[in-house]
């Protein structure tokens, strides 16, 4: 399961555990986002994949980046020992992630640019996310 | 132990290259054979043979080769490797020995030479007992060798000296010193190189055959030791491929040994120094991928090889180390042409090292904090100076089984280590290291990666007390986190700042720190705010803060002298600081409430303050300073000694401000800064200073985010009356615009306005004014900024009664009306002339002064009134050209008609008054031209025409245009007042093309004729040549005509004399009749011909019916004269066959 999930809609960071390293580690992890989504717009217009795949690996995370068509970005942290999670959970799991985050904007008394107050997007979160006691 | 413990050894990081020593030179005293050793060195490039020279004399001992072991039953071995067999075999033991020997062939001791030869030969032989080392004998030669097989002494003799020597024929060179030194060199040691390689060769082959006298039990140790020597010797040999493949065998091997506490070092140094073979060599075979892969599996097998926990911090040391040297290895091949990419590059494995180290300095900080005593005697002295094998422990070296041999020496071992690892610099390597990671992310891109070691650097700078350097980094990285609105993360940088800037008592620091940690942006907890506001308090009553929690308690002492210091110190007790690009916790937003205010109205400003702190924030004084500084007066608060302004937390608080512009600032655009002063005279004071109105770096998301709230809910100002702060706007500036005139200005007009046309526009002024409107001045013209050409083709009069000329003005400025008393009116006319089509905008600006009083204050006021008109004009005049038929050439000196049409666009009807004829080269074929048009009336679409009969006198010059003239028309408006001047159009008539005729013929007719009447018409033909020109003349017989006269003659005319041919015509039908033709053609001037004469004759005649009966059959005769001849005859039948006949007969 993920250590870190983090949503970055052009400002916002939701729900992470509060330490100080995911945050830099998350947002360290922009600029291979912005760097993949920049040179992925060039040559394939519409047609872009959301999931951008491991974005970089680091001695103790593995960090996986997701861009929405309106440049919502999901970034999800996970251990580098854990072998367990396939690409292919990755994906489903963003998307999962997406889907409940469509759920939220959807919501008419939500804001778009405020910070997420949901508990149906809390727990799908909490629900990836590693239990540590 | 010193740092350099963990550096990697040289020997291991070069490129082993074949080593070859050369005896025999004498390179100090003899210029031939430095020539020779100069030839070897210099110039190494990568195109010359990979061999690392040597100059050793020739009795130079080589390292004793050790007996050969015949059986490794009981031997165990102490260690991996030796530290001292690299080195040896890439300085010391020789691949080649080559003796250099000055030696002729035809040298005349040559006996004696040879014996000398060879006995170096033998000395060197001796020394290099029991080794495979290769002898070489170089002979330097005075003479030029002839070609092989040529010189028979030459191969007889060196076969002599190679028998005495024992060499090979191979071993045995010549080197004649002659201009070609560097090309025979490079021959040589090509040579040399071969002889080095089989060397390598041979001694791979005897590392191999060890082999197989090893057990797995006992020789785990030299099952690696064996494959690195290979692979090591390979690498001499420059067979790369090969190395690797024995790198790799040697790499699993050495993780193949059982590890225990005592051996752990040993085997990860061993490790680590093979896995920087293979890496090296895999980027150097340009599979970087493969580097990375090796890597990555040695780290995964090391990364949990912790050995002792007492000396973990040894573990973190080295794994620095291998991430930091793979980094090195990796920049070293992008340096060589490799590309790296954004998730893929040095600054990872930098970053990595740098993590490392941090880690090491946490171990260390933990476990060394108990070896405060060196222990004595120092375990690890050796008695060498330094270890047999790598990786190994000083006290107890060569000691390979799972238990230490002496727990107590054990004991005092890690102790000294441990105290040996407390005097390391580690945030120095740290900053080392992240420094150069900073560098590689900045080349690939990573911003935010730069940002976040930057900000790792700081906080090491922070704890290796460097506050200054700390506080330099942070300040620069703080500025992107704040652009991006990373608040969790500016809040931590922002602690550690606060930290920085308490040890070092930067007091302006510090105040900024404290304020943004107290603003919006800080994600502290409240009682951690209050804390830090508390502190920030005390630092403006010129107190001492409280010291910020978990700073060093030695700093923090050094902290508190420092700022007893600080207040002591009277001066600098007042701060400036541009809050702008802060988010500070105080907010301001200041706005006037309007964009624009009137002269006469009072300015009104407000300006909102609110405090996002824990605790009411006393507030000392408020100033706002105008770009005009004079009203700053009128906007200040200052709080009284009894009672304070206060800032309650999250509360907005509104200052209003009114004042009065000056009459001077007309026009001008107001600004506002802001200026909050905390703190009182008496302690510290700090200027909080906004330009521009106030908001902060955040301010701006924070409304754009608020209008998008109330925009989906609907929410307006009114609908909640308590302030929004976010959605509060800045408005920081305004204009002062003029007072509103109360004065109106009418015109009235009849457009369109006509070309040349007096357009008269009459201008009412009517003032509404309570007082006395006085100086009122009216401008009036064509508005500017419309084309340059409206400009000069438009002209403004006041004058009505006479017709301005071109050099009125097309703008009337200021002319002055005098007073205007409340409620009467002013009328004036203003006259406009075009000359040219077109609409226009004309201005009519009145401006004037009056006194009136704001707010009890005077002040003049200056009113402006504008209106608009805007005309089109008319056209008024068209012409033509004509004789009854258009002519495109005027002939001279004949006459021809000229005709004009007048045709109206005017919508009114206009009056003609006269129209005239002014001629420049012609002249009038007629007496007087008088006018046709005088008083006629023209509506709209109507056309008057006039007639004139002109001729054109011959001309001097020989243009063939010529002007004609112009023609004047006078007219006006039908219902304008007789007083209104004529208005004169000039039309310039266009320029005719001019020709000569050398002939001109011209008839003489009744005006009609009757049928059966008879017509006489007489032709006149002038020549106007000055030759004699022969003409030749015939009349077409035509159906409606019978005629009499000469039907075909030739006749000459003299020069300027005139022919008369007369012609009865007898008419026989009624009506328009075409004339009989006339032939005449010129057989001299062939350009003039029938066609070309014809147009001056009339081709037509009317012919009446008779009234009477006609049916008298007199014929008639006519006389014709004809150079002289003179015949008449008759014409009895109208036949033309007949006339035709005769004619011809009497031709």
């Amino acid at each position: 399961m993920a250590v870190c999930i983090a949503v970055i809609a052009k400002e916002v960071t939701v729900p992470t555990q509060n330490k100080l390293k995911f945050h830099y580690t998350v947002h360290t992890s922009l600029d291979v986002v912005e760097e993949k989504v920049s040179t992925v717009g060039k040559s394939l217009g519409d047609q872009r994949e959301l999931y951008l795949g491991l974005l970089y690996p680091t001695e103790d995370y593995k960090v996986y980046g997701y861009v929405t068509n309106s440049k919502v970005k999901f970034v999800i942290v996970v251990d580098s020992s854990n072998t367990s999670l396939r690409d292919n959970e990755i994906r489903s799991m963003f998307r999962k992630l997406h889907n409940s985050f469509t759920d939220v904007m959807c919501n008419p008394f939500h804001n778009p640019g405020d910070p997420i107050q949901s508990k149906a997007f809390d727990g799908i979160v909490s629900g990836m996310m590693v239990q540590t006691g | 132990m010193t740092v350099s413990q963990w550096e990697l050894p040289p020997e291991l990081c070069c490129r082993p290259m074949a080593f070859v020593a050369l005896t025999g030179l004498d390179v100090v005293y003899n210029a031939v054979h430095r020539a020779i050793w100069d030839a070897f060195c210099a110039n190494r490039r990568a195109d010359r043979v990979p061999i690392s020279f040597k100059v050793l004399p020739g009795d130079h001992e080589y390292p004793k080769c050790r007996t050969k072991r015949t059986s490794y039953e009981w031997y165990i071995p102490k260690g991996i490797l030796k530290t001292g067999w690299m080195n040896k075999h890439l300085n010391l033991v020789p691949a080649l020995v080559v003796l250099f020997y000055e030696l002729d062939w035809d040298d005349p001791q040559w006996k004696e030479k040879q014996s000398e030869c060879a006995t170096k030969v033998e000395i060197v032989r001796t020394s290099l007992q029991g080794r495979n080392t290769k002898v070489a004998v170089v002979l330097i030669q005075k003479k030029t060798p002839l070609p092989p097989g040529e010189d028979l002494v030459a191969s007889e003799r060196a076969a002599a000296l190679c028998n005495a020597c024992d060499l090979s024929g191979k071993s045995l060179f010549v080197l004649p010193h002659t201009d070609h030194l560097v090309g025979y060199i490079i021959r040589l040691e090509n040579a040399f190189y071969e002889h080095a390689q089989t060397y390598y060769y041979t001694e791979i082959r005897r590392v191999k055959s060890h082999k197989e006298f090893l057990n797995k039990t006992t020789h785990q140790l030299l099952f690696v030791r064996h494959q690195f020597k290979i692979a090591f010797f390979s690498e001499l040999k420059q067979d790369t491929q090969n190395a690797l493949k024995y790198y790799r065998t040697a790499y699993s091997l050495v993780h193949e040994l059982r590890s225990h506490e005592t051996n752990m070092l040993e085997i990860k140094t061993m490790s680590g120094f093979i896995n920087y073979k293979i890496c090296r060599l895999c980027f150097q075979h340009n599979t970087p991928l493969d580097a990375i892969a090796q890597f990555r599996k040695h780290i995964d097998l090391c990364k949990k090889k912790i050995g002792s926990a007492e000396l973990s911090f040894e573990h973190a040391a080295w794994m620095s180390k291998q991430f930091q040297s793979f980094g090195d290895l990796f920049d070293e091949a992008i340096k060589l042409g490799l590309t790296a990419i954004q998730t893929q590059n040095p600054g990872f494995y930098y970053q990595q090292a740098a993590c490392f180290s941090q880690e090491r300095k946490q171990l260390a900080q933990q476990l060394c904090q108990a070896a405060v005593n060196y222990p004595s005697p120092d375990p690890l002295d050796t008695q060498s100076g330094g270890l047999d094998f790598y990786g190994q422990r000083p006290w107890r070296q060569g000691h390979q089984s799972i238990d230490p041999p002496d727990g107590e020496k054990e004991k005092t071992g890690i102790l000294a280590l441990q105290n040996k690892e407390i005097d390391v610099a580690h945030s120095e390597l740290i900053i080392a290291l992240l420094s150069n990671a900073v560098a590689q992310f900045k080349k690939y891109k990573c911003p935010r990666m730069k940002s976040h070691l930057m900000v790792q650097m700081g906080e090491e700078y922070y704890h290796a007390k460097d506050y200054t350097k700390a506080l330099k980094l942070l300040d620069y990285v703080m500025c992107d986190y704040r652009t991006e609105r990373w608040w969790g993360l500016l809040t931590a940088i922002l602690i550690t700042a606060l930290r920085c800037a308490y040890l070092m008592a930067s007091v302006k620091d510090y105040i900024i720190y404290c304020m943004e940690l107290l603003g919006r942006a800080s994600t502290l907890k409240e009682e951690q705010k209050g804390r830090i506001e508390k502190n920030f308090f005390k630092v403006l009553m010129n107190e001492v803060p409280d010291p910020e929690p978990d700073c060093d308690p030695s700093s923090v002492a050094v902290a508190r002298s420092l700022w007893n210091d600080c207040i002591a110190l009277a001066a600098s007790n007042e701060f400036t600081i541009e809050v702008q690009d802060y988010i500070p916790f105080i907010q301001c937003k200041a706005k006037f409430c309007s964009p624009s205010f009137h002269i006469d109205q009072p300015i009104q400003l407000q300006v909102f303050l609110r405090a996002d702190c824990p605790h009411p924030v006393p507030l000392n004084k408020l100033a706002i300073s105008l770009s005009n500084q004079e009203y700053n007066q009128w906007c200040v608060v200052e709080s009284l000694a009894q009672e304070t302004m206060s800032l309650l937390p999250r509360a907005t608080k509104c200052f209003n401000f009114r004042f009065v512009a000056k009459s001077e600032d007309v026009g001008k655009k107001i600004e506002v800064s802001i200026e909050v002063m905390l703190g009182r005279d008496n302690g510290r004071c700090v200027f909080l200073t906004w330009r521009g109105a106030g908001g902060d770096i955040a301010s701006h998301h924070e409304a754009l985010q608020a209008t998008r709230s109330s925009r989906r809910w609907g929410r307006g100002f009114e609908m909640r009356p308590e302030l929004d702060w976010d959605s509060l706007l800045i408005q920081h500036s305004t204009m002062i615009i003029s007072r509103l005139p109360k004065l109106s200005v009418q015109l009235s007009h009849q457009p369109p306005a006509l070309i040349h046309e007096l357009y008269r526009i009459s201008v009412t002024i009517e003032s509404q004014e309570e007082g006395v409107a006085k100086d009122v001045t009216l401008t009036a013209g064509l508005k500017p900024g419309q084309d340059a050409i409206l400009g000069q083709s438009t002209h403004v009069t006041l004058d009505g009664t006479k017709v301005c000329d071109d050099t009125t003005l097309a703008l009337l400025p200021d002319v002055p009306l005098g007073d205007l008393n409340s409620g009467t009116k002013l009328e004036r006319s203003v006259y406009v002339r075009c000359r040219s089509t077109g609409p226009r905008v004309f201005l009519f600006h009145v401006a004037y002064s009056i006194d009136t009083t704001v707010e009890g204050q005077q002040i003049v006021c200056k009113c402006h009134k504008v209106e608009n008109v805007v005309t089109s004009l008319a056209q008024v005049s068209l012409l033509w050209m004509s004789l009854f038929e258009p002519l495109d050439q005027v002939a001279i000196d004949i006459p021809f008609m000229l005709m004009t049409d007048i045709f109206s666009t005017s919508p009114w009807p206009l009056v003609l008054a006269s129209s005239c004829l002014q001629l420049l080269t012609m002249t009038s074929n007629t007496p007087q031209l008088q006018s046709q048009l005088e008083e006629v009336v023209l509506q709209t679409g109507e056309c008057a025409s006039e007639c004139f009969c002109l001729r054109c006198p011959p001309l001097t010059n020989s243009n063939n245009t010529v002007a004609t003239g112009q023609y004047l028309i006078s007219w006006r408006r039908k219902p304008s007042n007789a007083g209104s001047p004529l208005i004169q159009t000039t039309v310039t008539l266009p320029h005719v093309i001019l020709e000569s005729v050398p002939l001109y013929i011209h008839a003489d007719l009744p005006s009609f004729g009757r049928v059966r009447e008879s017509l006489p018409v007489l032709y006149y033909i002038e020549n106007r040549t000055a030759l004699v020109q022969e003409v030749d003349m015939a009349v077409e017989p035509s159906d409606a005509f019978m005629f009499s006269g000469l039907k075909q003659v030739r006749l000459r005319i003299l020069p300027g004399s005139e022919q008369r041919m007369l012609y009865n015509y007898y008419p026989l039908m009624a009506g328009y009749q075409t004339l009989p033709q006339l032939n005449i053609s010129l057989p001299r001037c062939p350009t003039t011909n029938t066609h070309t004469l014809r147009r001056f004759l009339p081709q037509r005649i009317f012919v009446k019916v008779m009234c009477t009966d006609m049916h008298r059959h007199t014929p008639q005769s006519v006389l014709c004269e004809c150079e002289g001849v003179k015949c008449a005859f008759l014409c009895p039948q109208p036949q033309g066959r007949q006339l035709d006949d005769i004619s011809i007969a009497a031709a």
